[in-house]
């Protein structure tokens, strides 16, 4: 069978089910006698056997497997969780996450997997023997309600792993196995009639797994009077036998439950796993299935369609644009009516497929705590990861490239900002630092802090390094605010780890993920508490594709200011305009607001129009800083879809991009963050 | 066989004017030829970039290539035109003073470009077409097209 167009689902939900056992390991890391997070993880591992097996990726099926096996112990109280337990599995799990990288990059998703194998089954039969008869005993206690029947027949029903495994897999799902013996009537003469007539009725109630003779042997009358059926339903074993019963010609049936043994023989596995591969396919939906069912109802969308979409939409706001200055040139009421309800309705349809394309932070913040767990043992930290805010949804291009950035402040944090245990203790800290990760809404914008209870920004040190860099003169050094410092971490060239650590000072430093942040138009900044820590705070945008701007008039051309970062608009009297040091300023509200002409910035050909005496000013800020840009006119507020430039004209001062207004004329749209110093 | 050869090894060319030059592009670098319209200025580039159009929905920077080669300016015309041309990911409109027409010329026409042809340095040209009494200049995008100096340009202001 041709699995390529399942291949994508496959890698999705591996990874969601990787990323969910990480969590659940971690949790359980943290109170290892619950044995609810055991459940989830052994679901998913389950889950992710399934999926692997049917695709047949062996390596991975039979990892999984054994890990399963382990998990099973620990849920049903017959192995109790050490460290060694907890490191070999997340081993295990990382050599997963590597088999998924290596088939989402087209590879064939194969691995040694021998050495965990060995130690997970090491791990399963350490004490093999005790557990069994406990599993016979605990077993028996779970089918209690039937007590009559359990004869505590331990017979051997000569099973195979296969079967076994099928059992074992319907008990998670609540339902019992069992063995079944069909006697027909002596002077039965369509034997094999019967027996599909019996079979008939155990397919409607549940699932034969095996029979004795085989089925083909049954088929082909090759048999006594009698025949045998592992099963297993959901329905009570009363309701079996008296279905059965119900057919002519049948002299006896014999019910009784199969106690699934919680372990299987030691098998080569591998083999057996291919050759089960396609009646897993159907093990693995119910699973899936029950999944979705808890989850609501959704449907999985190529995110490339959604982007399709998007496209076209900004298509329709722009041709919107256009309509919406007809209708008022042409000023007929029918007409204004018409396109403004029309406007509405796009407007709901924009928010709509905005949102469609929101995904939880929960999706980049999951693979953190794992990430901080493996660190602080290699640095020999104790460092406690506390995440809120994780249901905060982000556009999803922006997710995707948020990642990166989050690491390295995360990894930056543990590194530089949290102190070694003796510090803290001298420093009459608890032991354990505490790293924030937090993510919350705003306005058009969604932040995303990291904080740690460190040691906060040395600001000499930092000095001393950017002197040393060159990155600021004496004099400058001598002038700066603590702010000023701070910023300095984000310079290029700047890294202020005296040794250069693999963790965070790999030649990049944070101004890799200054500019990574701006060029998703979001700013980063620092801020600090010598020994209390550091907060770093990333502010991002919704979303990237459409934004309001306020459309302003500089002689004759247009530009476009983002509404996030314009603060107000105001027109101020020509003489209400001062100087300070060459700077033209004016007083906004109380604060010096240094004046920025756009048409000496842009260079803008002068149109001959004669400027009266008053001057309109777009506020802008960028963080704290506020400065005024001098338009000739405002135009209005406006949706407007950005257009990137393309790859020629790279990196232009102050322009950020492009849209194209309702005339189809373009106009660009103004980085108001260069524009503040 | 002589004559299969020839077919084989001719290359189709859009012929643009120039001040009074002929040059020609190949044609699958070609996208459209458009006529002039409404170019938006983009504030602090070079000079012979004109600033972006509209072209149906796609923001695209448009340079002269009068200034590119550094010839002496003139009014744009009635004949002036925009040749989109898409070299790698780079898609970029050229003005032209004119263009006109579609030939195929044989590949063994082409002669190494001389040192400068019409005023424009033999960097930006792959070679020159001998055609009866017509002399046709065979452009060079890549390098045409080159935003290194748009680069440093930039390093100079910044």
């Amino acid at each position: 069978m041709d699995m390529n167009q399942y291949l994508d689902m496959f890698i999705e939900e591996s990874k969601e089910h990787l990323q969910a056992i990480n969590a659940n390991l971690l949790l359980l890391e943290n109170d290892p006698g619950n044995i609810a997070h055991v459940k989830e993880i052994f679901r998913s591992a389950h889950t992710l056997k399934g999926m692997s097996a049917t695709m047949g990726f062996e390596d991975m099926a039979s990892l999984t497997h054994e890990a399963e096996n382990v998990l099973d112990l620990i849920r049903n109280d017959k192995l109790t969780i050490n460290s060694d337990i907890m490191d070999v599995i997340f081993h295990s799990i990382d050599l997963i996450e590597g088999m998924v990288i290596d088939i989402t990059e087209g590879g064939d998703g194969s691995a040694d997997v021998s050495i965990p194998v060995k130690k997970l089954r090491a791990i399963v039969a350490g004490d093999f023997s005790v557990e069994q008869e406990i599993a016979a005993t605990a077993a028996a206690l779970e089918e209690a309600p039937s007590a009559e029947e359990t004869a505590q027949q331990t017979q051997e029903y000569d099973l195979d792993d296969f079967a076994l495994m099928v059992m074992e897999q319907s008990k998670e799902l609540g339902n019992q196995s069992l063995w079944i013996k069909v006697t027909l009537n002596e002077n039965c003469l369509l034997k094999a009639a019967r027996a599909y007539m019996v079979f008939d009725q155990l397919e409607s109630l549940g699932e034969v797994i095996k029979t004795k003779p085989t089925v083909e042997d049954i088929e082909n009358e090759r048999f006594e009077q009698s025949f045998e059926i592992a099963y297993v339903t959901m329905h009570p074993i009363e309701k079996i036998r008296s279905a059965i019963l119900n057919i002519s010609e049948i002299q006896d049936v014999m019910v009784e439950p199969i106690v699934v043994k919680a372990k299987v023989e030691e098998a080569p596995v591998v083999k057996e796993q291919a050759v089960s591969a396609p009646q897993k396919a159907q093990e693995a939906q119910p699973a899936t299935a029950r999944k979705t069912g808890a989850g609501g109802k959704t449907i999985r969308v190529d995110i490339d369609r959604l982007d399709i979409l998007m496209n076209l939409f900004s298509e329709l706001v722009i041709d919107r644009g256009r309509l919406e200055q007809l209708a008022r040139e042409i000023g007929k009421s029918e007409l204004q009516e018409t396109v403004e309800h029309m406007s509405r309705i796009s407007g709901d349809l924009q928010n709509i497929i905005l949102t469609m394309r929101m995904v939880p932070v929960e999706q980049v913040f999951n693979r953190f705590p794992r990430m901080i767990r493996d660190l602080q043992k290699d640095l020999s930290k104790k460092v406690n990861l506390e995440i809120f805010g994780a249901e905060t949804e982000l556009d999803r291009t922006v997710i995707d490239e948020i990642g990166d950035p989050l690491n390295h402040l995360l990894r930056n944090s543990l590194d530089h900002g949290i102190e070694s245990p003796a510090e803290r203790k001298k420093a009459g800290k608890p032991e354990e630092g505490t790293i924030e990760l937090r993510a919350f809404h705003s306005g058009n914008h969604v932040f995303i802090e990291v904080k740690d209870d460190g040691a906060g920004i040395n600001k000499e040190k930092v000095l001393k390094k950017a002197l040393e860099r060159g990155i600021v003169t004496q004099a400058m050094a001598d002038s700066m605010s603590d702010k000023q410092i701070h910023e300095l971490l984000f310079a290029a060239g700047f890294s202020t780890a005296d040794v250069i650590s693999d963790i965070s000072g790999r030649g990049v430093g944070l101004d890799v993920v200054k500019s990574k942040i701006e060029s998703l138009g979001g700013s980063v900044g620092v801020d600090s508490v010598r020994g209390q820590g550091t907060t770093f705070l990333i502010q991002l945008p919704l979303t990237l594709s459409i934004i309001s701007a306020m459309l302003v008039q500089v002689q004759n051309e247009k530009y476009a200011v983002p509404l996030s970062s314009i603060i107000e608009t105001a027109v101020f009297k020509k003489d209400q305009i001062m100087m300070a040091h060459r700077q033209k300023v004016i007083d906004f509200r109380g604060r010096v607001v240094p004046l920025v002409s756009l048409q000496d910035i842009f260079q803008v050909p002068s149109s001959g129009n004669q400027s009266d005496d008053e001057v309109a000013v777009v506020i802008v800020r960028k963080g704290e800083k506020m400065a005024g840009l001098v338009v000739d006119s405002f135009i209005g507020q406006q949706e407007i879809v950005l257009k990137s430039f393309g790859k020629y004209l790279v990196n232009v001062f102050a322009i950020s991009g492009a849209t194209i207004l309702g005339d189809g004329q373009v106009a660009l749209i103004i980085d108001c963050n260069a524009l503040i110093k | 066989m002589l004559d299969q050869k020839e077919i084989v090894s001719e290359v189709k060319v859009i012929v643009f004017r120039l001040k009074d030059e002929e040059y020609g592009v190949e044609v699958d670098q070609v996208k459209s030829i458009e006529k002039l319209e409404h170019i938006t200025r983009v504030p602090r580039t070079p000079k012979f970039v004109k600033g972006v159009i509209n072209l149906r929905g796609v923001v695209t920077p448009i340079i002269d290539l009068r200034n590119r080669f550094s010839l002496e300016d003139s009014e744009y015309s009635e004949a002036t035109r925009i040749i989109i041309v898409a070299v790698g990911e780079l898609e970029v409109g050229l003005i032209v003073d004119a263009a006109n027409d579609v030939i195929d010329i044989p590949v063994n026409a082409i002669e190494p470009p001389p040192e400068v042809v019409g005023g424009v340095e033999a960097a930006y040209l792959r070679g020159v077409a001998k055609l009866d009494r017509r002399l046709l200049i065979l452009l060079n995008l890549d390098k045409v097209l080159s935003t290194e100096e748009i680069k440093q340009l930039d390093a100079i202001e910044g």
